[in-house]
């Protein structure tokens, strides 16, 4: 290979790679700054999530986990944080973002398919659990959480009148 | 030239005579690579997702995963995995700096990341290796079949259902053995006897003692929680043994002088690329069993 090409007049020091001119080459200095920086990023993002995480222990009190609005939210906090900690892994430490253009869409055009995946399969397993839980009494009353029957043993039993019986 | 200035502004898209991605062909294969994993490990996560949303009651991951080796019995929620996380983030901070290393062809430099990338990821491997071992291992008070029983986290069983309270309890402790519930004493350390002497102990006295203690005792949990969680952990585990054989390997060829000889080290940048998804994944299997 290297009689091909002088190797001391390559652009870059990927010099088997003649056809290649680009590369994402910066000095020590920003070099180390940006690493710490993101290093720091990381550090913060996961400490965050930990503090969220253990707050919601606190919440449940050791025991029982409960849905509301609040919990939800702080779930939904920690899944950003999580993307976010992903984009700087992905463009910095993985240098997608120094990349050429179209070699970031061939990469990240095919990850959009998650949005469908994501919202089409959760919302899936949801309706197999409603459905269950419509058709199926010893699901229900097996596995129900006792303190969510209590609560929705008022309102569930008065569509429940409506619904025709299945025999 | 002034004309082939003109030329290359007006191109905006691929036009032949140069590299159309202007990247090394190894590494954009690596890339896709990644990207497919990307998917199967999605695959892995998102039927985790389904199995979740089908289900009436899942355990809360505090619960679960809230012990610390040494600490015995102590409740040190997420305290390990965060050691674990903490562990694969530096690791991954070293592999940047190898992969630097790598580019100014600085040989003791490239070998001396690579080295502590290695101990990172076998610092992680013995921290999951513990982990299952505890979790499998263990001896954790559940109702089964309407009596108690002392069991780990298993693929088809697991001792992480609701607790049972009350009269419940009391009917299922009573229909116990005695070698159970003096097990149970003596795991959770509610007595000075042995678990000998506990054997001869009265059964009342034994739930007795349990009562008073508050011992949380639950159901079984949902079937899949065991076996997706060891599947998705285990599959990412086996993604981190490779990770680190193939730094093995990296640094047996760069001290072998393999990549001064061949004029690069562009080999560990498409190593590194592989071991910084290995992070990546972790930080959604993080979320996805720990945290939510």
């Amino acid at each position: 290979m290297s009689q091909q090409y002088d190797p001391t007049k390559a652009v870059s020091s990927s010099a088997a790679y003649p056809e290649v001119s680009y590369v994402h080459h910066m000095d020590d200095k920003s070099f180390k700054s940006r690493i710490k920086k993101t290093t720091i990023i990381l550090s913060v993002l996961t400490v965050c999530e930990l503090l969220i995480g253990y707050y919601l222990f606190v919440l449940y009190n050791g025991g029982e986990p409960t849905t509301s609005f609040f919990t939800l939210f702080l779930k939904g906090t920690v899944c950003i944080m999580t993307i976010a900690k992903a984009y700087y892994i992905v463009s910095i430490f993985m240098h997608l973002g120094d990349e050429n253009k179209m070699f970031k869409r061939t990469i990240y055009i095919p990850l959009i398919l998650f949005v469908w995946f994501i919202t089409a399969f959760l919302y899936d397993g949801n309706s197999f659990k409603n459905y269950k839980n419509d058709y199926d009494p010893y699901f229900k009353s097996t596995t129900m959480p006792k303190h969510d029957m209590k609560q929705k043993a008022a309102p569930a039993a008065a569509p429940a009148k409506d619904k025709p019986t299945l025999q | 030239m002034e004309h082939t200035t003109i030329q290359q502004k007006n191109i905006k898209w691929w036009s032949g005579g140069k590299s159309p991605l202007n990247l090394e062909y190894g590494k954009g294969m690596m890339w896709y690579f990644l990207l497919s994993d990307a998917f199967t490990f999605g695959a892995f996560l998102i039927s985790y997702g389904v199995l979740r949303f089908s289900q009436n009651y899942w355990p809360e991951p505090s619960i679960v995963f809230s012990s610390f080796p040494g600490m015995g019995h102590a409740n040190l929620p997420l305290l390990f995995v965060s050691v674990m996380t903490f562990v694969l983030i530096i690791s991954s901070v070293t592999m940047v700096l190898a992969v630097h290393a790598g580019h100014k062809r600085d040989k003791a430099g490239v070998q001396k990341w690579l080295i502590y990338t290695i101990i990172g990821g076998i610092i992680f491997l013995a921290c999951q290796a513990w982990e299952w071992t505890h979790l499998i291992t263990a001896q954790l008070p559940a109702i089964v079949d309407g009596q108690l029983q002392l069991i780990g986290q298993r693929n088809g069983i697991n001792p992480w259902g609701e607790p049972v309270t009350g009269a419940a309890l009391q009917t299922a402790l009573q229909n116990s053995s005695v070698h159970n519930l003096a097990s149970l004493v003596s795991e959770n350390h509610l007595s000075h006897l042995s678990h000998a002497e506990l054997m001869t102990t009265s059964k009342d006295q034994l739930i007795t003692l349990i009562d008073n203690a508050n011992v949380t005792i639950r159901e079984t949990g949902p079937t899949a929680f065991g076996g997706i969680f060891y599947g998705i952990t285990g599959f990412h585990g086996f993604h981190v043994t490779v990770g680190v054989i193939l730094n093995i390997i990296m640094y047996i060829m760069t001290t072998n002088n393999v990549f001064e000889k061949r004029g690069h080290y562009l080999m560990i940048e498409k190593v590194g690329l592989y071991w910084h998804f290995v992070d990546l994944v972790w930080v959604f299997v993080f979320l996805c069993f720990y945290l939510i």
